[in-house]
C-alpha cells in the first residue's frame, strides 16, 4: 500500500488528564523527507513520536504512517517504522551481534538475508570490530550507533530517531549526522527527527516543526525560518548612543530598536547594506562609532522567538532525575 | 510460524542472560541448601505421621519455594526492561503480546529447569532415593509450575512502577504463597482456616505433585491428574492474564 505521505495525522490529540499533551495536531511528512520535531523539553514532541510508533493510543484524531492507521493496523506500522530512542534500549548483557540478531528474530528476518543485513549495518555504522562484545563495555556514542543500526536492520520505511544525539561528544555526534544524511540521500528513508540541538535540526532537516505545549507553532525549511524572522541584528558601540538612536528613529530606517549605556542593537532586513549608511549617518551628527557587529538568526533564534526565553522548571526536574537514574545504574 | 521464531529469539535472550550470571546460578543454590540443610537438621524432632524424617519431608518443598522465589523474581525484573529501556524495543516490534509472554515464560522455565537440575541430586544428601522415573516427572513438572509462577512475577511488574514496592509484595504475596503451600508442613495437621487458603493457592498443587514425584507416587491431595490439570489450567490462564494486561496501552 502506497500513500501520498509518509505521514499524516488528523487533529491526533493526547491528553493526560487535565494536561494535554499534544493538541489537535495536523501534519503531513512526504516520502523522502527528513523531518525535524523541535520544541523544549515536555513541548509534547516524545508523545507525539510515541503515538506514531504505536506505543501509547491517542485520546482523540487519528494518523496514518506509512498508509497504515496507527490504532487499527499497528502491526503494519510497527514493520513500516525503525526507531531509535531518547533513552538507551539495547540489552547491555547481550552483544551487539546478538542484539541485532533478537531484533531480526522479532521482525521476521529470514536468517540467511539477516546474517547478510548485520554485516551490512555493522560496516555502516564502523562496529565490525566490537559485534561480539558485551554492550555494556561499549561508549555511549557506541551504544547510539549500534541502536541506529538496529533501528535499520529490517530496512524501514520510516525512521524515528528520537534525540539521537542527547549527550554524545562533538565528534561522534558529527560522525551520527554523516550517517543519516547519507541514509536520506541513498536509501530513501524517510526520517523523523526530534531534537533540540538547533544546528543539528538545521543541518539534517530539509523541513522543520516548531511544537511547543503540545500544538505547531510554525513549520518550513529552515532557511525560510529564518529569513522570515528578518532579523538581522546590527550592535553598534558608541560612547552617545542615545543621540544615534534617535536619529535612526527619525530616518525609521529600522523596524526595532534599544538602546543601553554605550551599545544600540537594531534590527533590520538586510545588515550588510546598511552598514555603510549608519557610518555615515554617525559621522553627519557627530556621533563616534567604536565598533560594528553583526548577527545574523539562526535556527535558535527562531526557536527563542516562537518558544520563549523562559526555562521550563518542571521538566528540568525530570531530566535531572533521569539522569540520576543512569547514575544509579552505572555505578 | 513467523511467532515462533519470535518467540524463539525472546526465550533465547533470556537463556542468554541467564546464562551469562553463573553468579547468581550459584547464588539461588544457597538459599535452598541452607533449609534443607540447617533448618531441616533443626526441625528433625517434628514428629510427622509417617515414617519420613523432616528433612526429606520438606525436600519437594524447598524446590517449590526455589521456583517460586526464582520464577516470580524473574518476572519482576521486566520492571528493569521497562525502566531501562529495552522492553520499548520488544513492545514497538511487530510481535503478539502473547508472543512477549510466552517466550518470558519459556525463558525463566528454562532457568527453573536448569536450577531444578542441580538440586534434585541433592535428595541423596538428605536420604531420598529417586528413581529416574522421579526425575522425568519432576523436571517438566518444574517447568510447568515455573511458568505459571513467572506470570504472577509479571503481573506485579505491571502493577508496580518500580522496584521499590518489591518489599511489599515479598511479604505480601510471595511469602504467603510459600507459607501456605505445604512445603514446611503437611496441610491435613493443619487448622481449617490455613487449609482453604491453601487449597486457593496454586503452588500447593505444584508442591503435592513434586512430593507425589519425590517419594514414587505415594499420596496427593488431589488425584494426581486433576493436579496436573490444575498446574496447566493455571500456567494457561496466567499467561492470557498477562498478554492482556501487557496489550493495555496507555
Amino acid at each position: 500500500m502506497r500513500t501520498k505521505f509518509a505521514i499524516e495525522t488528523k487533529e491526533l490529540t493526547k491528553k493526560y488528564g487535565d494536561l494535554i499533551a499534544v493538541d489537535k495536531l495536523n501534519l503531513t511528512i512526504d516520502y523522502g523527507e527528513v523531518f525535524g520535531l523541535l520544541g523544549p523539553n515536555g513541548a509534547g514532541k516524545t508523545t507525539i513520536i510515541s503515538m506514531l510508533c504505536t506505543i501509547i493510543n491517542p485520546s482523540s484524531g487519528n494518523a496514518t504512517v506509512n498508509g497504515f492507521d496507527i490504532s487499527r493496523q499497528s502491526s503494519n506500522v510497527r514493520h513500516s517504522i525503525g526507531i531509535v530512542f531518547q533513552d538507551p534500549s539495547i540489552d547491555d548483557r547481550l552483544t551487539g551481534r546478538e542484539n541485532l540478531q533478537l531484533h531480526a528474530c522479532l521482525y521476521d528476518i529470514p536468517t540467511e538475508l539477516a546474517k547478510k543485513r548485520i554485516a551490512e549495518v555493522l560496516k555502516l555504522v564502523e562496529l565490525e570490530d566490537r559485534a561480539d562484545s558485551a554492550m555494556r563495555t561499549y561508549s555511549g556514542g557506541m551504544r547510539r550507533r549500534l541502536e541506529l543500526a538496529r533501528g535499520l536492520l529490517h530496512h524501514p520505511r520510516i525512521l524515528f530517531l528520537d534525540e539521537p544525539t542527547l549527550g554524545l561528544d562533538p565528534q561522534t555526534r558529527e560522525h551520527l549526522w554523516t550517517y543519516i544524511e547519507n541514509l536520506a540521500r541513498t536509501a530513501e528513508i524517510t526520517t523523523i527527527i526530534t531534537t533540540h540541538y538547533m544546528e543539528e535540526a538545521d543541518r539534517l532537516c530539509n523541513r522543520v516543526a516548531i511544537i511547543d505545549y503540545g500544538k505547531i507553532k510554525v513549520i518550513d525549511t529552515p532557511a525560510n525560518l529564518k529569513t522570515a524572522l528578518k532579523g538581522d541584528v546590527i550592535t553598534i558601540t558608541t560612547a552617545q548612543p542615545k543621540k544615534l538612536a534617535t536619529r535612526l528613529t527619525e530616518l525609521k530606517l529600522t523596524s526595532h530598536i534599544d538602546s543601553s549605556r554605550d551599545t544600540i542593537r537594531l534590527a533590520v532586513a538586510n545588515a550588510e547594506k546598511l552598514i555603510p549608511r549608519l557610518i555615515k549617518i554617525a559621522a553627519e551628527i557627530g556621533v563616534e562609532v567604536s565598533s560594528v557587529s553583526v548577527h545574523r538568526p539562526t535556527l535558535n533564534d527562531v526557536f527563542l522567538h516562537y518558544t520563549g526565553r523562559e526555562i521550563r522548571a518542571e521538566e528540568a526536574e525530570s531530566t535531572l532525575k533521569k539522569h540520576m537514574i543512569m547514575r544509579r545504574r552505572t555505578r | 510460524m513467523s511467532e515462533l521464531r519470535k518467540i524463539y529469539g525472546l526465550w533465547h535472550r533470556e537463556v542468554i542472560r541467564y546464562w551469562r550470571e553463573k553468579s547468581r546460578i550459584f547464588s539461588s543454590l544457597i538459599l535452598p541448601v541452607l533449609w534443607l540443610l540447617v533448618f531441616g537438621s533443626g526441625m528433625r524432632g517434628m514428629e510427622l505421621s509417617g515414617t519420613q524424617s523432616y528433612q526429606t519431608y520438606i525436600f519437594p518443598g524447598i524446590i517449590g519455594m526455589t521456583l517460586l522465589f526464582t520464577s516470580v523474581f524473574s518476572g519482576i525484573s521486566v520492571i528493569w526492561d521497562r525502566e531501562f529501556g529495552f522492553f520499548k524495543e520488544i513492545i514497538v516490534a511487530p510481535v503478539s503480546r502473547t508472543s512477549i509472554v510466552i517466550g518470558k515464560a519459556l525463558g525463566s522455565g528454562t532457568s527453573a529447569l536448569i536450577q531444578g537440575s542441580i538440586l534434585l541430586p541433592l535428595s541423596f544428601l538428605v536420604g531420598i532415593h529417586m528413581s529416574p522415573v522421579s526425575f522425568a516427572i519432576l523436571i517438566p513438572t518444574m517447568v510447568l509450575i515455573s511458568i505459571g509462577l513467572v506470570c504472577i512475577g509479571l503481573l506485579i511488574a505491571s502493577l508496580i512502577t518500580s522496584m521499590e514496592g518489591f518489599n511489599f509484595i515479598m511479604s505480601l504475596v510471595i511469602m504467603p504463597l510459600f507459607f501456605t503451600s505445604g512445603a514446611l508442613f503437611p496441610l491435613t495437621s493443619a487448622p481449617g482456616w490455613l487449609r482453604d487458603f491453601s487449597y486457593v493457592n496454586p503452588l500447593t498443587y505444584g508442591v503435592d505433585v513434586l512430593r507425589w514425584g519425590t517419594f514414587g507416587g505415594t499420596g496427593s491431595l488431589l488425584p494426581i491428574y486433576a493436579e496436573f490439570l490444575i498446574l496447566a489450567l493455571f500456567a494457561t490462564a496466567m499467561i492470557m492474564a498477562c498478554s492482556y494486561t501487557f496489550s493495555i496501552k496507555k
